[in-house]
């Protein structure tokens, strides 16, 4: 379901659902007509199409705190409102938007994750403004699905890199944590594989980038792999009290476990009960 | 083993009513109309209410009932303790035994509900039993002055000096004093015997392995000792570590090959920085450290050790998690808050003829925590 | 008593052991032992028990657990490892939990079991601090308490060490940060504990060995001369009706107390298994082999050592380089410094208060914490001193559960744990003193019935009840303190032992310890308070004034 929900957000997923589309029409209507040529014959016309969908996309939702030309804007004392868009690339646009996090009402130092607005929960809108962007002044693109299989990750290699690189704010188990000025590192559960790529290689708002080139996909991959292995294993042990650490345990110790002998102290020293009238 | 002169009290109830628990316990209020004042027995007399001395007065009709409530919390933990050892031996081992997660939390779940029943049944049928079913009466004890009587005392003190006298120990400096000699040296034999826990610190503290590995390297005509890539232990291109903002923990080419790898990376491990150049303020006399931004500093924190590896690419801190240590990438890693006293040890770092990125030299200081003889 | 005879199965070993030890006297003389109830009195026990149950699943776990460094490729049943390196120790723990049936639920209990022990030393130790049971003549058994709690730190921090996950790694790792910070035999020290330089491979077998034999030994030692000694003095015992300080009111030990013992182990051990059944602990599989170049966010130790982490969060960071040696104050001082006043002053507080209020006395009975003023003010001082720094340990995870800023915490804590003590110091004392009010009122006029009476008049008063007498005996129980003969008399001449600073000390901490005391007397004036301080006194008489105009007199409506 997740790979799925991953492949759906591809650039080239609204292709396929019309190629889809169109070889089913074509089964139903002409028999054994060739689908090779009807999907190339579409091909071109739809990702015009697809692009003047992204640039009115753009226009209506983002291109307020952008500008028109994604180049950003200041506030009449020259701070930045919202970056140029020119070379952030189909990545960080598919982050931004597909976590909720883009289009922003009130732009802040880091935005939480949320469910994405009614239009961008069409995940061809999503591809859409990407390309869009994309097409502005290239930058990173979004990894191809087989990029970011789970399955196919070295998740020990995983777990390694996961450790030395992204465990110091997320977390040991991708529960998240606090950076400084009350920002803080999100927890990993809701991300999908693309998004965890797409972070690795973009660095949205505080979080250091890790390009291709330093860490390569194979290496992404991996730590894909441990992430969400880790997040969907159980745990053996019980409730994981949140997998953050010794202050769940310490909490749940003290109120669970003393509140609980406190209770029977109470009970095996209360008075006797008085003698049972009837 | 005491108790020597212990006087028991009376076994019988003396002073009974309430005797127990009440500390400083306000009687209810009543909020309404209240019973009429002289129903209720205000002052206690002096044995109190009958009703109120525990454990006497159970008539036979309630012990019953508690025996029954009793025997099914002992017949509920039996069934705990048999339902621990059916799934132990009847379940727990299929497949030839239990491995991974999902068998440990079936496993866990099984084995520990088995057994919080049966801990928690015997514990509560016991407590019902104690409250509802034993006779047995609160005590009043006499409690004994702990103090011997001075005349005893008198006694011990006397044959303890008696026999002081009778060993010469009081009288005989000389052999008072050899004895003494003697024994001391003794005392410092743990002492000796510890020794060799482990080496003497010597300058051990001083150095990483990126010294040692640069020399080498340099002896061998290179430019000093590449980076590789904690994890993958690749060698990174400066050209390939080109993305602002980004980060990566590198240690030295060899390490893992020196005797003992994990004490070397302990020293040796690295934060590779690509901070914008227009960011970046390179510390007076280390103009050439860095790389178009690209600057290395040690990993290991320099208040108690822990890898401050937490970086925000907005404001280029450098956040040790464990104490919160903030540090300014930016200017040489200076301390912006927290517990730490120094900033973060800068490695020198260079680019080699195929592009590489190689650190030049060891740290210009001991890296880590503070220690006397660090100067 | 009389010639019943005992059956043959108990009989025979007693005859057997009798007439090789003379048992029967002493437990003849024993058995029947009175135990005072009371809930906080099960406090200790928890303490007990839970080591009872940490020597059990203890020798268990190192039935397979192997203490070395060696480093091995994991291959085995958690397969997301697998093909990684680590230390024997991790990956015997990793077999533990996932190869060894009811290994994981053994070693949740250990590690659950050692929370609860230290939980229940500090709820132990501040029962018997707050009722004063550590006076005379407990106060080898306080001091034997203060250092089964410093054992115990020392024996969870290590006994956290050993598995060498990621975690624990890392609390090694600011240990010897630590312990390479103390000035000039730091480093030598910090050598010769890893035997050679971090991590090494000699750290955990050596640290096995002081946490499976050498501290446990110990502790043992010391909890049977803790209970030996409370059995001899015997239990203190609430002030309620009935129990002086010449008595002891209570269960015998058999058959009720032994079996209410056994309930109560059963019960550390069923709620121990309940939380290792439900409750995760120290998931040590999700962490990680130990990598000296990672780190984990909201890597925090276990509760207990919370207090030292808050503290060395909170430090400015303060160094100092004298003549070419470096001095880590940013280090020793939180290191050192708040645990050291607080146990130090833990340990010699029976003796100070001893000493300042003259009191030569052995005490059996309670004091109720109002009745202390100055003891539970610095009680709750201390707790909010120690909670703070607690707190700040956790400062990370307050700062991303609550989004606020971290250095915002991080400077909230560092006033707070400076001033909070002392505001805690005087709205405690205010409380106490507010209670001793209420209770002398309660003395005087009764208490508020509930029972409203209309007046001929028409006017409507709550009818006043004389306090019960077991109410009553619980108030009366307080005693009032004995001032020390002042500095100098009415000719002005000096008092003998005063004449000297610390006579003065004594003297003034005399005074601070009496000033405000609320004397409570029994029924109508006919008591033994000698009112001392007349401020107080019209203050009880503002009180009076006020209760009288709010519910009228109740002295009429005695029955």
């Amino acid at each position: 379901m997740k790979r799925f929900t991953a492949w759906r957000r591809r650039p080239w997923a609204g292709y396929a659902v019309v190629l889809v589309a169109l070889a089913t029409t074509g089964v139903v209507y002409a028999g054994f007509s060739p689908k090779a040529d009807t999907a190339e014959a579409s091909n071109s016309a739809a990702a015009a199409q697809d692009m003047a969908n992204g640039k009115q996309l753009f226009n209506q939702n983002c291109s307020s705190c952008h500008g028109l030309n994604a180049q950003g804007t200041k506030d009449e004392k020259g701070r930045q409102i919202a970056p140029s868009l020119i070379g952030v690339g189909a990545a960080s646009v598919d982050f931004q938007v597909s976590t909720g996090r883009m289009p922003a009402m009130n732009p802040g130092a880091q935005m939480p994750r949320k469910k994405p607005v009614e239009v961008f929960r069409n995940p061809k809108n999503v591809a859409d403004v990407a390309a869009y962007v994309q097409s502005l002044g290239g930058g990173p693109t979004i990894p191809a699905p087989e990029q970011v299989d789970p399955e196919k990750g070295d998740v020990a290699l995983g777990g390694k890199l996961f450790r030395t690189n992204c465990a110091q704010c997320h977390n040991f188990a991708g529960s998240g944590g606090a950076l400084t000025g009350g920002k803080y590192a999100p927890p990993l559960d809701e991300s999908t594989p693309t998004q965890i790529y797409e972070a690795m290689l973009t660095g949205p708002y505080a979080m250091p980038l890790f390009n291709d080139t330093t860490l390569t996909p194979e290496a992404k991959r991996a730590i894909i792999a441990y992430v969400v292995q880790t997040r969907e294993e159980p745990n053996p042990g019980g409730n994981g009290l949140g997998r953050i650490g010794p202050v769940a345990e310490g909490i749940a110790g003290w109120t669970v476990g003393m509140g609980l002998l406190v209770l029977a102290a109470m009970w095996i020293t209360a008075r006797k009960p008085k003698k049972q009238h009837d | 083993m005491t108790d020597n002169n212990e006087i028991e009290g009376s076994q019988e109830p003396k002073a009974t009513g309430g005797t127990d628990g009440g500390e400083g316990r306000a009687p209810k209020r009543v909020i309404g109309t209240p019973p009429p004042a002289g129903e209720r027995q205000l002052i206690a007399s002096d044995e109190g209410p009958p009703a109120d001395r525990p454990g006497v007065e159970f008539d036979e009709r309630s012990a019953r009932k508690a025996e029954r409530v009793v025997a099914t919390f002992f017949l509920l933990a039996f069934l705990g303790s048999l339902a621990f050892i059916v799934y132990f031996i009847g379940f727990s081992g299929r497949d030839g035994g239990m491995h991974g997660i999902h068998r440990a939390r079936e496993s866990n779940y099984a084995l520990g509900s088995a057994m919080t029943v049966a801990f928690l049944g015997i514990a509560m049928g016991v407590t019902v039993w104690v409250r509802r079913v034993m006779t047995t009466q609160p005590l009043v004890q006499q409690r004994s002055e702990l103090a011997t009587p001075p005349e005893e005392k008198q006694g011990f003190t006397d044959s303890f000096l008696q026999g002081a006298e009778e060993t010469g120990l009081t009288k005989r400096p000389l052999l008072r004093r050899t004895l003494l000699l003697a024994v001391a040296p003794l005392g410092l034999a743990p002492l000796l015997l510890l020794r060799d826990l482990g080496p003497l610190p010597e300058k051990r503290l001083r150095h990483t392995f990126w010294g040692e590995a640069a020399k080498a390297a340099q002896r061998s005509g290179k430019k000093g000792v590449r980076l590789l890539v904690d994890g993958t232990e690749t060698p990174l291109k400066a050209s390939d570590f080109n993305s602002p903002g980004g980060i990566i923990t590198v240690i030295p080419e060899g390490v893992e090959k020196t005797h003992e790898p994990l004490n070397e990376i302990a020293k040796a491990a690295v934060l590779l920085i690509n901070i914008p150049a227009d960011k970046f303020k390179p510390v007076k006399g280390r103009e050439n450290w860095h790389i178009n931004g690209i600057v290395a500093y040690s990993k290991i924190c320099t208040h108690v050790g822990c890898p401050a590896a937490l970086y925000e690419q907005t404001t280029h801190h450098i956040l040790c998690p464990c104490h919160q240590s903030t540090f300014d990438a930016t200017n040489g890693a200076k301390v912006l808050f927290g517990p730490a006293a120094r900033p973060l040890p800068q490695l020198p770092i260079s680019v080699d003829d195929e592009g590489y990125l190689v650190a030049t030299a060891d740290f210009p200081e001991p890296i880590g925590p503070s220690f006397w003889e660090r100067g | 008593m009389s010639d019943v005879q005992a059956p043959k199965a108990v009989d025979a070993p007693l005859t057997f052991l009798d007439d090789r030890l003379g048992s029967s006297t002493f437990l003849k003389r024993n058995m029947k032992k009175a135990f005072p109830d009371h809930w906080s009195f099960m406090l200790g026990e928890i303490a007990l028990f839970s080591f009872v149950i940490l020597l059990l699943t203890g020798t268990f776990l190192t039935l397979w657990f192997k203490p070395s460094m060696l480093e091995v490729v994991y291959d085995g049943s958690y397969t997301k490892l697998n093909g990684v390196k680590m230390s024997e120790a991790y990956s015997s723990t990793l077999h533990i939990t996932f190869d060894v049936r009811g290994g994981l639920l053994m070693r949740q209990i250990h590690h659950w079991a050692a929370i609860l022990f230290m939980a229940a030393i500090m709820a132990h130790m501040l029962r018997v601090f707050f009722t004063g049971a550590y006076r005379k003549p407990r106060e080898l058994n306080w001091l034997i308490g203060i250092g089964l709690f410093t054992l115990g730190m020392l024996e969870g921090l290590f006994g956290y060490s050993l598995p060498d996950d990621l975690l624990s790694g890392t609390g090694l790792r600011i240990l010897q940060g630590v312990a390479q910070s103390i000035p000039v035999v730091g480093t030598y020290l910090y050598l010769f504990l890893f035997g050679g330089e971090f991590p090494g491979e000699s750290i955990i077998p050596r640290l096995f060995t002081i946490h499976v034999l050498l501290i446990p030994g110990i502790m043992l030692a010391l909890i049977v001369a803790h209970l030996m000694i409370m059995w001899h003095q015997k239990h203190t015992q609430m002030p309620t009706k009935g129990r002086t300080n010449q008595n002891v009111v209570g269960y015998p030990f058999y058959p009720l107390y032994m079996a209410k013992q056994g309930a109560y182990f059963l019960y550390i051990f069923g709620v121990l298994a309940l939380l290792a059944t439900f409750a995760q602990i120290n998931p040590i599989w999700l962490f990680g082999p130990y990598d000296p170049s990672a780190i984990s966010a909201g890597s925090q130790p276990d509760f207990y050592m919370g207090a030292l982490e808050g503290a060395l969060r909170l430090m400015p960071n303060w160094e100092t380089n004298v003549l070419g040696h470096t001095l880590s104050w940013n280090v020793m001082i939180p290191a050192l410094v708040p645990l050291g006043i607080i146990f130090t002053g833990a340990a010699l507080f029976p003796f100070i208060e001893r000493w300042a209020t003259g009191d030569q006395r052995s005490h059996h009975i309670n004091d109720r914490p109002r009745n202390a003023p100055v003891r539970t003010a610095t009680g709750v001082a201390v707790v909010t001193f120690y909670g703070l720094l607690w707190l700040a340990g956790g400062n990370d995870v307050i700062a991303e559960r609550f989004h606020v800023s971290l250095f915002a915490t991080t400077w909230f804590f560092r006033f707070a744990v400076l001033l909070g003590p002392f505001l805690a110091f005087m709205i405690t004392k205010r409380i106490c003193l507010g209670l001793q009010r209420s209770d002398a009122a309660t003395m005087a006029h009764g208490y508020e019935s509930g029972v409203i009476k209309m007046m001929p008049s028409g006017e409507f008063i709550e009818v006043h009840l004389e306090a019960p007498e077991e109410q009553a005996a619980v108030i009366l129980s307080k005693e009032e303190g004995k001032s020390l003969p002042a500095a100098r008399d009415d000719n002005g001449i000096p008092a003998p032992g005063s004449r000297n600073p610390l006579g003065h000390l004594r003297l003034r901490l005399n005074r601070f310890w009496n000033v405000d005391s609320i004397p409570i007397e029994a029924g109508h004036g006919n008591g033994h308070g000698n009112g001392h301080g007349d401020g107080e006194h019209a203050a009880v008489e503002d009180g009076e004034r006020a209760t009288a105009i709010g519910s009228g007199s109740g002295t009429g409506d005695r029955s």
